[in-house]
């Protein structure tokens, strides 16, 4: 079994510069970015993804991986003839590429979803949203982990 | 389990109202190891569903990827008074309730 | 600027309270919350999405619990809590007469359990002791810092503060070298606090729950390769007994959130 970065890091004697050496084959389970496109192709199946209309806020820069702040937006009237069905998050990076599927209706007013996410490294983050009329709308965000989550060893 | 909502009290009908809900759970990821290398069981809340007088108004399904403590905070339009009802699903049996009420004029 | 020096060093000297050889006066005081990002700080700023008052709610709970069939729950010698903790853990760790030494919150709640609750002390860092500090600590959420006041207090405020300049570890660091002298610069890429304990217990994004400063204090030492002290050995108490009184002035924030 693999041992942890943070044992390997001792090991070579370094400071922790944790998360920001690409020390990809002692990390376990990695997603990449082909588990990502499958994710998103479980959702979408073989429609075409459109960029714009969704607006993902998440800090570029996060004080700690584990607890990352992230609000997703689509601008839609939400209406009955019109509305978001549902939106869908995903990583690059971390050990499984879903974070989140998120299901509205009509009467939700606004569609703008909040939540707090897992980060385990400096990756992208996808939110895919699904419209009433079958179309999917997406953005990325780059962020910047520091200090990762899921690879901690438990205390 | 404690959980902490936030919905407003009073609302004017139609106004589009925010509903922000905290609980507590340890969203275990699946994916750590003890000190002496075994596997820690994966252990999270799955779903989560809002019923507003009984229709459902929201619904997410949540990963590991979801922080500890899961927050999630979404809208809905304001249409009578009633009640807000919160359902938290999650692995091995893990079942909680919450509710809040809302005066709609 | 020699001159300045000179005023602002009487100036020191002759107002407030003596500071200890490399104190941080206490108009230079900042909490931790003045070092996060704005959405940290908002997380702790709305009482319904900071994490930390879960369990403060478990802990309001557990206050009117009764221990057993024959011991008291908390409230039946205390009462409301809002009332009679407003302002306590504001001056803690306290100088305990009968142990002649001082004990820090969680030490003083095992103590009622065993003397006045006729149970078991609660594990440091356990789910229920923490609870129950977090809902106590609450209450002074907002009170303005008065510990080690007493001057029974003294040799122990001065035992921490030796510990504070102590080097330790593998790392040789003593607390002082990162949290006076370099403040305000960042540690792989997060930023150095004062090392004021103005929050805790609080919820700390790294554990992903609440925890005690003794369990914080725990991590500072292993982050610089030491033997760190046993949970309520004596260092401890004496080093937050330090940290409480280097911190006097600033408001009680907890729970806090802290990166």
């Amino acid at each position: 079994m693999p041992t942890t970065r943070r044992r390997f890091l001792s090991l070579a004697g370094g400071v922790t510069v944790a998360g920001t050496i690409p020390v990809i084959t002692l990390r376990p389970l990695q997603a990449t970015p082909a588990m990502l496109t499958t994710a998103i192709r479980n959702v979408v199946g073989e429609a075409q993804i459109r960029t714009g209309r969704v607006k993902l806020d998440i800090p570029p820069l996060v004080e700690n991986g584990n607890t990352v702040p992230m609000t997703v937006s689509v601008t839609s009237p939400m209406t009955a003839a019109d509305y978001v069905k549902s939106i869908h998050v995903f990583n690059e990076k971390n050990p499984q590429p879903n974070i989140g599927n998120f299901y509205l209706n009509p009467s939700a007013g606004r569609a703008q979803i909040s939540t707090r996410i897992r980060l385990a490294d400096t990756q992208k983050v996808v939110a895919i949203a699904r419209l009433s009329d079958d179309s999917f709308w997406q953005v990325a965000a780059d962020v910047v982990v520091t200090l990762a989550a899921c690879t901690e060893e438990m205390n | 389990m404690a959980a902490l909502i936030n919905v407003p009290a009073k609302a004017k009908r139609g106004d589009v109202i925010e509903i922000r809900t905290l609980t507590s759970h340890i969203m275990e990821t699946g994916f750590r190891h003890t000190a002496d290398g075994k596997l820690v069981p994966r252990d999270i809340i799955a779903s989560f569903t809002c019923r507003y007088n009984g229709t459902e108004i929201f619904r997410a399904d949540l990963f590991p990827a979801i922080a500890a403590n899961p927050y999630l905070s979404f809208f809905t339009v304001a249409k009578e008074s009633g009640k807000f009802e919160f359902e938290w699903i999650g692995d091995n049996g893990y079942s909680s309730t919450a509710s809040a009420s809302i005066t709609v004029e | 600027m020699i001159v300045w020096r000179a005023i602002a060093a009487a100036v020191l000297v002759i107002a407030g309270p003596a500071l200890l050889a490399g104190e941080i006066p206490p108009d230079a005081r900042r909490s931790g919350y003045s070092f996060m990002g704005p959405d940290t700080r908002a997380m702790q700023d709305d009482d319904t999405s900071n994490p930390g008052m879960l369990f403060v709610l478990e802990g309001e709970a557990l206050w009117g619990k009764r221990t057993s069939d024959a011991g008291k729950a908390c409230a039946d010698c205390h009462g409301d809590a809002r009332s009679s903790m407003k302002g306590v853990a504001a001056r803690y760790p306290a100088f305990d007469k009968q142990l002649g030494r001082p004990v820090t919150l969680d030490q003083r709640i095992n103590l009622c359990r065993a003397n006045h609750q006729q149970t078991t002390p609660l594990p440091y860092e356990s789910r229920d002791l923490l609870a129950l500090s977090a809902f106590v600590a609450h209450q002074s959420r907002g009170v303005p810092i008065t510990a080690g006041n007493d001057p029974e207090l003294k040799p122990f405020v001065q035992q921490g503060h030796d510990l504070f300049m102590q080097r330790e570890g593998q790392l040789n660091l003593a607390c002082t070298n990162c949290h006076d002298d370099n403040f305000d610069k960042r540690l792989a890429g997060a930023p150095i606090t004062q090392a004021q304990p103005t929050g805790y217990p609080l919820y700390r994004l790294e554990w992903q729950t609440l925890g005690s400063i003794e369990r914080r204090l725990r991590s500072c030492m292993s982050g610089v390769r030491a033997q760190a002290y046993d949970y309520g050995s004596p260092e401890l108490v004496a080093l937050e007994l330090y940290l409480m009184s280097r911190a006097r002035g600033l408001p009680m924030e907890t729970p806090a959130v802290r990166p």
